[in-house]
């Protein structure tokens, strides 16, 4: 394997007090192309993790990424511990600090821990549990074949002895470390922790309540700050009654802050240090409550001229006209999709939009910061640290050797919002002013006016049909944001995108609209758009040649693909989930009832694969529940904790179910949402029914984060003209009538 | 503006203007962080606590209307977690992100006092004022049901 390559990539030392630890440095392990948006996460890891035996029989397990939900604090250990044979309540996870020198790249995107990880983490387990059984062996003058493990002992069968990986641990630090290729890992019948329901790491302490968070973190002297932008994206601030703000009770500093953003262009999705003013109390809600006084006279204009004249309903007539002539930019052209369309049978044309969406986690973004004697300790909720410790540096203009540490606290919430860092380029820039700790926390409306949007589109698409209804065309036109042939942050489309390779003609180019607004990368990105898209039309295809949704795709997936397919793409194993989930949901056998529908969708992204079938009801008010949803998700050999695995797919769901009925909205260059009560998530009594499970396949195990959120999506829409005969071909739901009962 | 407050059982004593909001005043000054901020509006019940054994958003209740209540925190449910609530939570493995949970976790011991074997009707309800960004609805439902049967299991052997 690609993570075993290197030579020599295991360290070993001694523990003061008798205990041993491991180190490990190893190669990623290859991306490889699956259909269907970007990626979110940076490149490939590289992650040096630290085992230690304690004299006691306890393990610690450095946790070396940041945990935002996904489960990793809890999963990346279970790999360790299963092959290194102990028994998962010996084991303690510990947080490791942002050091990429010593850890590698520690970060949370793109589902690419499980896949980045798999592989090493279970060969660090391996070499320990080698070094125990060679240190036992040497000990009892036994041969290390004659020796087994289990739950963290050594055992010689033949004389009954035992002893504890805590009582070989200081032997085993002595130890030359076991060559590569001596290791062996452990057959999936052998699991004993892998596989098993495994609940979370931290969950004790969220029951009662500790300080967990980076909205927690407290230090003497503690200052608290907020800080006031501009609605319209890096206006400026040409006056602010700062006077009277230093009056209020608890403010200790109240400051413009100029910022750094380079004015035109398209921004990108953490653009830098947008201008401000900062208000610094005692409390945090003292801060808060400055503000309400606070009054700002902006340079909206300051960004770009033109900036607070953007609204949503101005970028729909320009991309309106946009689709009204060809795109000027190709993502990928074979065949003659022109002339096949002329000669088909039929062919199907339709436009379909999507909006902005915010990210919404639910800690507001924060960090706490010291700045003293110019060195910088930060406590931070960031999905790239090192990232944001790089955008601190540049922003603040420092040196990297000038930043003590930056803490990984737990974090409320990722989605993609975290892997842009501004608040920690806020909080450090306003400590450093303040000269005291201080803990910059946003409100909810800074978020919602601050976020990288997951980007608006368009797209025109026709579909030819020949006389047995099968698709031999697909032409697809995008209308997103950019400047000329340069797309936004998360708004381009790839050449992967089903069903490119999979038709014999097939066309996809784009247009873009220069925008003034930070958009990036959500969940899925790209993915939870380009579903909808091409899955919502695939249906309406289908329904044109009046045949079965699934046969016509499963057509599509089990035919010779054409033009190399689609990059890296595996369409058998979408094909294979699509039949599964079309057996659990007796999708063959499913009754036409007015009002009630099921719909069916599949996608591939971030390596994984999924299908999944909704059924909804839609009453008289056009107001739509989702009753059941049935989920199949091919992510290889190994699911590795059911619990944490399950919980990625439910959350996908509910989080599908807000994709359908949610928007950011412009007017004036700002976002007309402010707090929840504008962006309705789904509520608990939104959750359907969920029947999860799982398609085992011979392919290295890979991640959950994504992969299951982008097909609920087109499912439902799909329910939708199900039950009512409606096509929704345009998001969120109420732009066709509909509402969330 | 010095003012008495029950709090877990204590009596405290904060000096604050009487508006601050409760959360503020629990978090900020009696460091009691699991009540957590995330609107400030009422809209989301990260900020649940209970007073005198109701839930309410501490995020929308200045601090002087909760003088003369009982007022009750996560971390007052249990000195080790052991409440059945907590326990089910864990059990259940309901965490994803676990932002929201100690509000959810309130709600849910409020809704099992005044109804201590609810449909899923009921906990739809009452459960409905509290986000969950992680979609984390139908683990909560079955923790509620879970430790619903662990109440009814306790009475029932007393």
């Amino acid at each position: 394997m690609a993570a075993f390559s290197r030579r020599h990539f295991l360290q070993l030392s001694a523990l003061a007090g008798g205990g041993m630890a491991l180190h490990v440095y190893a190669a990623p392990l290859g991306r490889g192309g699956v259909g269907g948006g970007q990626a979110g996460g940076a490149a490939g890891l590289s992650p040096r993790v630290f085992v230690q035996i304690h004299p006691d029989n306890t393990v610690t397990i450095m946790a070396k990424g940041p945990e935002v939900g996904q489960g990793v604090r809890t999963m990346l250990p279970m790999l360790i511990a299963e092959e290194l044979d102990v028994a998962w309540s010996q084991v303690h996870v510990e947080q490791a600090e942002l050091d990429v020198a010593k850890y590698g790249s520690q970060f949370a995107g793109g589902s690419m821990s499980t896949p980045t990880d798999w592989d090493p983490l279970r060969r660090v387990g391996a070499a320990g549990r080698q070094l125990m059984l060679a240190a036992a062996a040497r000990r009892w003058g036994v041969p290390m074949s004659a020796c087994t493990t289990s739950e963290g002992h050594v055992l010689h069968a033949a004389t009954g002895r035992s002893l504890s990986y805590g009582e070989l641990a200081a032997d085993a630090a002595k130890l030359p470390l076991p060559d590569e290729s001596s290791l062996t890992l452990k057959a999936p019948h052998d699991y004993k922790i892998l596989g098993k329901a495994t609940p979370g790491v931290d969950n004790h302490a969220l029951v009662t309540g500790k300080p967990l968070f980076g909205i927690d973190v407290s230090l003497p002297g503690m200052l608290h700050a907020v800080y006031q932008k501009c609605p319209v994206l890096a206006g400026k601030v040409k006056s602010a009654n700062l006077d009277q703000i230093r009056k209020m009770p608890g403010v200790r500093h109240a400051f413009i802050v100029e910022g750094d953003i380079r004015s035109g262009g398209v921004p990108g999705s953490d653009p830098g240090l947008e201008p401000g003013v900062a208000i610094v109390a005692d409390t945090w809600w003292q801060a808060q409550a400055a503000r309400r006084e606070l009054k700002v006279d902006w340079d909206t204009a300051a960004g770009s001229p033109d900036a607070a004249k953007q609204s949503s309903e101005g970028l729909e007539k320009q991309a309106a006209m946009l689709l009204k002539q060809p795109p000027p930019y190709s993502v990928r052209s074979y065949g003659d999709v022109d002339t096949a369309l002329k000669s088909a049978s039929k062919v199907v044309d339709a436009v379909y939009s999507y909006p902005f969406l915010a990210h919404a986690n639910m800690e507001p973004q924060n960090t706490t910061a010291h700045f003293k004697d110019g060195k910088l300790e930060m406590w931070t909720t960031s999905q790239t640290p090192q990232n944001g410790r790089e955008s601190v540096v540049k922003h603040l203009g420092i040196a990297d050797n000038d930043i003590t540490a930056v803490h990984m606290m737990r974090t409320g919430g990722g989605f993609g919002r975290r892997l842009m860092n501004d608040y920690m380029v806020e909080a450090a820039w306003i400590a450093r002013v303040v000269g005291a700790p201080v803990q910059l926390l946003w409100a909810r409306e800074d978020d919602f006016g601050h976020d990288a949007y997951r980007p608006a589109g368009w797209h025109a698409l026709k579909a030819g049909l020949d006389a047995q209804g099968k698709v031999v065309a697909w032409s697809q036109h995008l209308v997103t944001f950019g400047e000329g042939r340069h797309t936004s942050s998360s708004a381009g489309m790839g050449p992967g995108e089903f069903p490119a390779g999979h038709v014999p003609h097939y066309s996809l180019g784009y247009s873009t609209i220069p925008l003034w607004l930070r958009t990036g990368p959500m969940r899925a990105p790209g993915a939870n758009a380009y579903a909808f898209i091409g899955q919502s039309f695939l249906d309406e295809v289908a329904h044109a040649a009046g045949r079965d949704p699934l046969d016509v795709q499963l057509e599509l997936l089990e035919s010779s693909p054409f033009n190399g397919g689609g990059h890296g793409f595996q369409p058998a194993r979408l094909a294979g989930v699509l039949r599964q989930v079309a057996e659990e949901s007796g999708w063959r056998n499913r009754k036409h009832t007015a009002g009630r529908g099921m719909g069916i969708a599949a996608y591939a992204c971030h390596l994984g694969y999924n299908a999944q079938v909704v059924e909804v009801s839609v009453d008289q008010q056009n107001r739509m529940r989702v009753h059941h949803v049935w989920a199949v998700t091919d992510v290889g050999s190994q699911i590795i904790n059911p619990s944490g695995a399950r919980a990625q797919v439910e959350g996908s769901i509910i989080e599908g179910i807000g994709h359908t009925v949610l928007q950011v909205t412009l007017a004036g260059g700002h976002t007309e949402q402010h707090n929840f009560p504008q962006y309705p998530l789904p509520r608990i009594k939104n959750a359907p029914q969920m029947h999860i499970s799982w398609r085992i396949t011979d392919n290295s195990p890979t991640g959950l984060g994504e992969p299951a959120l982008p097909a609920v999506i087109p499912a439902i829409c799909n329910a939708i003209h199900a039950a009512t005969g409606k096509r929704v071909r345009d998001l969120p739901l109420s732009r066709s009538g509909f509402s969330l009962a | 503006m010095s003012l008495k407050l029950n709090v877990n059982k204590q009596s405290v004593e904060v000096d604050v203007a009487p508006d601050t909001p409760l959360l503020w005043v629990l978090r900020e000054h009696l460091s009691l962080k699991g009540p957590k901020f995330g609107c400030g509006v009422g809209s989301c019940g990260a900020c649940t606590v209970l007073a005198d054994g109701h839930a309410i958003r501490s995020c929308l209740t200045p601090v002087s209307a909760a003088v003369g209540s009982a007022i009750t925190t996560i971390e007052g449910l249990s000195a080790d977690g052991s409440h059945p609530v907590q326990e089910a939570w864990a059990n259940v493995d309901v965490p994803q992100c676990g932002y929201c949970q100690a509000g959810q976790i309130m709600s849910a011991v409020a809704l099992l006092e005044q109804t201590p074997n609810p449909s899923d009707d009921d906990i739809d309800m009452a459960m409905n004022g509290n986000l969950c960004r992680c979609g984390t609805y139908v683990r909560i439902r079955e923790a509620i049901h879970q430790a619903a049967a662990a109440n009814g299991s306790k009475h029932s052997s007393k």
